[in-house]
């Protein structure tokens, strides 16, 4: 493969899956790219100025990749590909996946300093380093690609403008009004509009870098910094240089099965022309990829490519604009306008009104992810309807063809049948099995309704209750004792449920409760509820002993703390063991043993650590600013500041977070449930990460806050949280099933959309405040510290099934079996 | 010690030591027997040997309903037991051994 974008990323993962299915041949694969790291998510491209890792996941060992090599020559006698550094790599079959280049118009000044394209990340890095002591930024070209880099040079600290030769933004995907609407939501958030004039040239200040931009009409625009997003084009220079057919107005012309004129090469994404088309957007490409893969596994194969969905959605936070179908369909026009809530909604419609054709929305575009898919078909209601949000049609109604996801090629068939064929449940699940969602997630919400109108129709009633005593999921179950003010299982039980409950239930209410604050966990009914590690305040092992863990917040000991921690050890006779979470954990204490163990590790300053609860674990730190060289921020103050305010806070799942001093991210922040890592100016805070069993790399939420903000966010965050996860729903799960994901999330955190900010603050600073140790107040309780025993007839006697031998200087435990006895009958 | 031959009623120990709707576990002739009390008042014992993992922590189990039936739910691995037959509920070719048990004034007493 030559180029190592999308497009050829895709194709080395569609090879490698058709290879354990199909018959035919197993292909070594070579990849060269000409850019300095392998493949990476272009789409999310500017993520990357606020520290996202665009990364995909590596193809593994039997692909061999060679990173900043360029393809120079294909020597298609030879059937080599030659290198610029002249590298011959043999090819049976020879993939061009070279992607495109920014085109910059021949204007005077185009080549000043200061002046750059928005493509790479070595593009990205560059401006970003020149912005650092620059003022002002304009971009030329006010398409989608203009528009976002325009707000990631205010991102940058620039003011920021676009200049647009077209009379308004967006021209290839906007109507007239819907482009107007556009530029004021775009003025709105600080950046200026030039429209509809001509650009003269770009001029140089006294530092002979670029300074302002002249218009035709005489209007300077400010610009000490230049981007150029004015199209792109296909790069077939290589597929030129060689004699393959190229386009008149470029792109590598290929077949429907991405052929070139030569029957040993094809091209697939943004450099092949194919139907009469260069496609500008990574859905095409992954389609591409597809076929090539398919054709090159199974020579039988008749997949073909059949044309793209060009429906669009801008991705600018709070700006909501889409296209959809054939925007400027000569057809029967639609308009909705409201200029006080700065909407405009236009649905084009056959002669008939009865099918849908195309579309903009500006200002709402709630019912994009619908409206696309039915282009082409007929539309479910009036067309007044649907713009009116009537657009609630029931997944159940779309034709099998339709395609949901048209970043990854989706129809509704395909999910319908994987739902069907997989027992698919939720959307989560949906989306790993059928990669609908996964790129730009602007369908989710389209997948959900296929979801519930495919189980309802099979009469699977998703059942989102608990278990068989209640009815209700466990975010349901925290309303109903959050709002009716119910403090014991048995009241609970009662009005809302049916039987004695179980090792489900008893638990997950325990849990709310404690949630919710209703004092200790073992006082009162309380006690009955909880699951035994809860219990004894312990992690119960394999033989029925018990592991402590006294919290070390942030991981930092003083020497007479771990002194007592060895000692304590040592004359119980306890295993010790480091954990992943820097602290230690000491193995095989008896019941009766646990107070005694707790109340030395109490007197020395110790408290629990939660390892027993669902709650938080550890706060994790690398050495920070303190003493790292690289540190840019005290990251152990910050981790030890977290751990003390959440500690002991009940959730649906153990809870883990970390703090690292800086971008080296030493501490594996990102693998967290809260993750925070040191920037120069502040913090930025990362959601939802794991490690485990499911990794998940965090999803950066906001970028240099202050102390309070770290703070404020977080409490958020953790309580919303709590509130609506499912029980031992783990924080990355809950995120993929959020619909709406990590923007509806700072909707809901950072602009309190649904208004409940103030209660989530209220509720974590009731958790703040009544915080006590489970421990210590365990010992100072005779009748909390009544359970602490192996036997209640004999409690100084130590149970004699458990037994240990030694190991590596350490006990381990020996499982006897106890006496066969046959079951008799009372 | 194995289990007796002549059946006698052994002293435990008081009722209040037992939280409603929680178990303990006592020594009774070298036998672990796990007491539960179920919110209605009932006892039940079982033996404290857990199958499934092999450990002495049946005691140590939530209590709850399947249906009707009083269950425990083992602590290890959560297979859950029929308190009245100590039946396994998840896996019917299991079942633990269970004891006579009952309130004598406000004493707990077992047979094994
Ligand atoms: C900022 C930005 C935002 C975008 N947002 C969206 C969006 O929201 N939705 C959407 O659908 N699309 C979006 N796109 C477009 C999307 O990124 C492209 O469609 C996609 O990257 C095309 O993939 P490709 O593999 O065909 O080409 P490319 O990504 O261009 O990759 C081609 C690679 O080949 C290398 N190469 C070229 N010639 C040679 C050679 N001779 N030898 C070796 N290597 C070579 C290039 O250096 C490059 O790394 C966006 C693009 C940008 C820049
Ligand atoms: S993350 Fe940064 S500050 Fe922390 S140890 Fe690593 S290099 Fe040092």
């Amino acid at each position: 493969m030559v180029g190592y974008g999308p497009a050829a990323h895709r194709l080395v993962e569609a090879l490698r899956e058709r290879d354990g299915a199909a018959t035919g041949p197993h292909w070594k694969i070579t990849v060269i790219g000409e850019e300095t790291r392998p493949a990476y998510d272009r789409v999310a491209l500017t993520t990357h100025l606020e520290g996202a890792d665009l990364a995909y996941p590596s193809p593994g060992a039997d692909v061999d990749v060679h990173c900043a090599e360029r393809v120079v020559e294909i020597d298609r006698a030879a059937r080599e590909a030659v290198t610029a550094s002249g590298r011959r790599f043999g090819y049976d079959a020879l993939v061009l996946a070279t992607g495109s280049s920014p085109f910059v118009p021949p204007i005077e000044g185009k080549d000043l300093p200061g002046v750059f394209v928005y493509r790479t990340i070595d593009d990205l890095d560059a401006m970003r380093d020149y912005a650092a002591d620059k003022a002002s930024g304009a971009v030329i070209g006010g398409g989608l690609l203009g528009l976002e880099a325009a707000r990631a040079l205010q991102g940058l600290g620039l003011d920021s403008g676009v200049v647009e030769v077209a009379p308004w933004l967006m021209p290839r995907q906007l109507d007239e009004g819907g482009g107007a609407m556009l530029r004021r939501h775009i003025e709105n958030l600080g950046m200026d509009v030039h429209a509809g004039t001509p650009i003269t040239r770009l001029e140089a200040g006294p530092d002979g870098a670029v300074s302002k931009v002249v218009l035709q009409d005489g209007k300077e625009v400010p610009a000490e910094l230049v981007v150029f997003s004015a199209g792109i084009r296909p790069r077939d220079e290589l597929a030129r240089s060689s004699g393959l057919t190229v386009g008149e107005r470029g792109g590598i012309t290929v077949d429907s099965a991405c052929r070139t004129d030569d029957p040993a090469i094809y091209a697939i994404g943004e450099c092949a022309l194919i139907g009469g088309m260069v496609y500008g957007l990574v859905g095409p490409c992954f389609s591409m990829a597809e076929v090539v893969a398919d054709r090159l596994v199974n020579p039988d194969s008749t997949a073909a490519f059949e044309g793209a969905d060009l429906s669009t959605k801008l991705k600018l936070m709070g700006v909501d604009v889409a296209s959809f179908g054939d925007p400027f369909a000569d057809a029967l026009g639609v308009t909705y306008t409201d200029p006080v809530a700065g909407v405009y909604k236009r649905l084009l419609v056959s002669d008939d009104a009865k099918t849908l054709l195309g579309g903009v929305l500006v200002g709402d575009a709630e019912a994009y992810s619908t409206l696309r898919a039915y282009v082409g078909a007929s539309l479910p209601g009036e067309p007044e309807q649907m713009l009116f949000g009537g657009t609630e049609a029931a997944g159940g109604d779309l034709p099998e063809g339709t395609v949901i996801c048209s970043c990854n090629n989706v129809t509704a068939g395909d999910i319908r049948c994987d739902i069907r064929d997989h027992e698919l449940r939720d959307v989560a699940a949906v989306k790993s099995c059928t990669r609908a969602g996964t790129s730009c997630g602007s369908c989710v919400p389209l997948v959900k309704k296929l979801l519930d109108a495919e189980l309802a129709a099979a009469g699977i009633e998703v059942s989102r209750a608990l278990c068989e005593h209640f009815a209700y999921s466990r975010a349901e179950l925290f309303d109903i004792i959050r709002v009716r003010q119910i403090s014991t299982f048995s009241r609970l039980i009662a009005e809302h449920g049916t039987g004695r409950g179980c090792d489900i239930c008893k638990p997950t209410v325990a849990s709310i409760l404690a949630s919710l604050g209703n004092g200790h966990i073992l006082d009162g009914e309380q006690a009955a509820l909880q699951d035994t590690n809860d219990h004894f305040l312990a992690n119960m092992q394999k033989n029925g002993t018990y592991s402590v863990v006294p919290r070390i917040p942030g991981g930092e000991i003083t020497p007479d703390k771990l002194i007592v921690i060895g000692e304590v050890a040592r004359d119980f006779g306890l295993y010790t063991k480091i954990t992943g979470g820097q602290r230690i954990d000491l193995f095989g204490a008896r019941v009766e043993q646990l107070p005694k163990i707790w109340k030395r590790l109490v007197d020395a300053g110790f408290e629990s650590g939660h390892a027993y609860g669902k709650s938080l674990r550890t706060v994790k730190s690398c050495v920070g600013s303190t003493w790292c060289r690289y540190g840019v921020q005290d990251s152990v103050g910050m981790a030890i500041k977290l751990e003390l305010r959440y500690r002991g806070l009940r959730a649906p799942h153990k809870l883990k977070s970390a703090v690292s001093g800086c971008a080296r991210e030493c501490a594996e922040a990102q693998s967290k449930d809260f993750g925070i890592i040191a920037t120069e100016k502040g913090w930025n805070l990362y959601l939802s990460g794991n490690g485990g069993m499911r990794p998940r790399h965090a999803d950066l939420f906001a970028s240099d806050l202050t102390d309070e903000q770290l703070l404020t966010y977080i409490d958020r965050f953790l309580m919303f949280y709590i509130r609506t996860a499912d029980r031992l729903q783990r924080t990355s799960v809950w995120m993929e099933s959020l619909e709406g994901g990590l923007d509806y999330l700072r909707e809901v955190i950072i602009d309190d959309r649904l208004g409940i900010c103030a209660e989530l603050d209220a509720a974590m600073a009731r958790h703040v405040e009544s915080y006590g140790d489970e421990w210590r107040e365990t010992l100072e309780d005779p009748e909390r510290m009544a359970r602490f025993v192996s036997f209640v007839n004999a409690p100084e006697t130590p149970d004699p099934s458990i037994s240990f031998e030694v190991e590596r200087d350490q006990i381990k435990p020996v499982l006897v079996a106890g006496p066969h006895l046959e079951v008799i009958s009372q | 010690m194995t289990a007796t031959a002549v059946s006698t009623w052994i002293d435990v120990c008081s009722l209040d030591r037992i939280t409603p709707e929680r178990g303990v576990c006592a020594l009774v002739g070298g036998v672990q027997v796990a007491i539960f009390r179920t919110f209605d008042g009932e006892l039940y014992a079982l033996s404290n040997h857990d199958p499934f993992s092999n450990a002495y922590v049946l005691s140590r189990g939530i209590l709850g309903s399947r249906g009707g039936v009083p269950t425990v739910a083992s602590p290890m691995y959560k297979q859950v037991f029929d308190l009245t037959t100590g039946r396994c509920l998840d896996d019917p070719d299991t079942s633990v051994p269970i004891f006579s048990i009952r309130l004598n004034g406000d004493r707990v007493e077992v047979m094994t």
